[in-house]
């Protein structure tokens, strides 16, 4: 079992991972059959770190464990061997999967303003100010504060996550697909407000995608993984220069 | 095979949208018939009007849906569950949540064969691992016994894409199937749907909003716009020539290596 440590790195970083090691536990109450009864490995042995202000892009094939290694920065998963080591609070998670993480019974507006009202700073009003001008600016406006997460398409949902994670201004964002339900004017739109809000508070990025060019457009530096392992990390202009390895080559070329 | 006329979908609640305004689309057996547009423009609900699952207590909806004749909006919900399973094959937006979290994921495969066909449970499964297989799911065997949440995200969706074609529909719908796939995975899905598509003469509505995926599958594309069809051609001339502002918008807005954003 890990733990998540609050000091300890260095100055520039606002997170360092060393020689993390994750399992699934298969054997849950649902499963009686008996080759599922074991632990599975999915990360192997990954070190890393994210710079203060800095985007590091994450790319690799469905299923190379690239949520898994969100989910376990973020504390959702607690079976992990390695350290996790942040600077300054609880990174958010926009979340892959964005209906499943929306509070089904609450309103779009009490959702995103849920942050702010656990952080404690603001009062109702200029909570409320917060809240309608962060839907504004994720092209959605107020007049879906009243709504509930079904009454709205994939991709809203999606931008109801965004602006959820985006409100209290967290240190790191680990964002997992964030823009894969938009169509490409509004995400583009997003990526600009990702930016903005990145350089005017320094907030840092973990950003999964499977859009090469996205991952170009706005990262720093980029990891490929691969079954579980990062392969090749560096500088995305360094990289889409230079792949070194057959994988990744393939992943920035193959259109 | 499919022929909408003048569909219109309303919202009977307080927030009274206009998800779909009068939209007239028609598709070929065989064809491949991309559906893009604006989020929120109405794509999801014009799917759901197709199969019959558009939600009947909160909207109101007026035209017709044709499907080899027959009214769908008419239909009984015995006709509908017929229908969906034999004839529509449906990929849902968000597959978490159309998969049953208690259920194994190859069980829910083969659910289509069991409730439509005599297909004994043994072949059923065969099927089943087959459907995976094409669907380049990891080790068949394993991932049958799995439950959804165990499964990533881009294998949720191809758990997805396997129990819709795995009882030969006539037409597929597929919302967003491939979002969450790096592109080898989506090549692989792609590929797989042409081939359906052509051995089987399977008509194919794709809606997506990744356009290089939508001009590698579709050979013609219908542009969505706050609920309207604003453009519907050839798949070459929606992105050559595109005659719509939106369309032009959305063709511009595709992310390129042209230039980064992030100067550094
Ligand atoms: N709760 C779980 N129990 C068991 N195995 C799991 C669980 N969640 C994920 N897995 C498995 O772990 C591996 C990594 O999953 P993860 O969701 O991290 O992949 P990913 O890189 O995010 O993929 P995608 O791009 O498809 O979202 C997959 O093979 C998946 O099947
Ligand atoms: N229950 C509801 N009440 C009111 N409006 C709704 C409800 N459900 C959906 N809508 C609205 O209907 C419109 C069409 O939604 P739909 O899901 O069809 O969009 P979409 O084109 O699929 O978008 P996306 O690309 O984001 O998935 C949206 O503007 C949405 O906000
Ligand atoms: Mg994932
Ligand atoms: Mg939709």
């Amino acid at each position: 079992m890990g733990k998540i440590q609050i000091d300890s790195l260095h100055p520039n970083n606002v997170l360092e991972v060393k020689n993390l090691n994750v399992w699934y536990n298969n054997s849950g109450i649902f499963n009686s059959n008996s080759r599922l009864k074991s632990k599975i490995q999915v990360l192997y042995d990954l070190s890393f770190s994210i710079a203060h202000g800095e985007i590091l892009g994450l790319v690799g094939e469905s299923g190379c464990g690239k949520s898994t290694l969100a989910k376990a920065i973020c504390g959702i998963i607690r079976n992990y061997k390695g350290e996790i080591l942040h600077s300054g609070g609880i990174p958010q998670m926009i979340f892959q999967d964005p209906l499943g993480s929306l509070n089904p019974a609450k309103s779009i507006g009490w959702i995103v303003e849920e942050p702010l009202r656990l952080k404690g700073e603001l009062d109702a009003s200029s909570r409320k100010r917060r809240v309608d001008e962060m839907l504004e600016r994720v092209g959605l406006g107020s007049q879906f504060a009243g709504r509930k997460p079904h009454e709205l398409s994939g991709g809203q949902r999606q931008r109801v996550s965004i602006a959820t994670s985006l409100i209290c201004h967290p240190r790191l964002i680990l964002a997992d697909e964030p823009v894969s339900s938009l169509d490409v004017t509004i995400q583009s739109q997003i990526l600009d407000l990702l930016m903005e809000l990145g350089k005017e508070f320094q907030l840092s990025y973990l950003f999964i995608s499977h859009d090469i060019n996205v991952i170009y457009q706005i990262c720093d530096r980029m990891m490929v993984m691969q079954k579980g392992e990062i392969i090749e990390e560096g500088d995305v202009a360094e990289l889409f220069d230079n792949p070194s390895k057959e994988y990744t080559k393939r992943l920035l070329y193959k259109e | 095979m499919l022929s909408i006329k003048n569909l219109s979908i309303t919202f009977t609640n307080e927030f009274a949208v206009e998800a779909v305004h009068d939209v007239s689309l028609n598709i070929a057996p065989g064809e491949r018939l991309g559906l893009v547009g604006e989020s929120g423009s109405g794509k999801t609900m014009l799917a759901l009007a197709i199969s019959g699952l558009y939600p009947r207590s909160t909207t109101r909806i007026s035209g017709e849906v044709l499907f080899n004749g027959t009214d769908i909006l008419k239909c009984s919900s015995k006709e509908l569950c017929r229908l969906r399973g034999k004839e529509i094959g449906m990929v849902f937006q968000e597959p978490m949540t159309s998969l049953n979290p208690l259920m194994k994921v190859g069980r829910q495969i083969e659910e289509t064969l069991k409730m439509h066909t005599n297909t004994p449970p043994t072949r059923r499964r065969e099927l089943a691992l087959e459907a995976m297989e094409s669907v380049e799911l990891p080790d068949p065997k394993l991932t049958y016994e799995k439950y959804p949440h165990q499964l990533s995200g881009g294998q949720r969706q191809r758990a997805m894409i396997a129990s819709a074609i795995i009882a030969d529909p006539k037409l597929l719908i597929a919302d967003e199937a491939t979002t969450a796939l790096d592109v080898t995975s989506q090549s692989q899905i792609i590929d797989l749907l042409a081939r359906i598509n052509e051995r089987h003469g399977v008509a194919i509505l794709f809606i997506s909003h990744d356009l290089s995926v939508i001009r590698r599958l579709c050979n013609r594309v219908a542009v969505m716009h706050a609920g309207k069809i604003v453009e519907d051609s050839s798949t070459q001339a929606v992105f050559e020539n595109p005659k719509d502002d939106y369309t032009k918008r959305l063709i511009a807005a595709i992310p390129t290596r042209d230039k980064r954003r992030r100067q550094t």
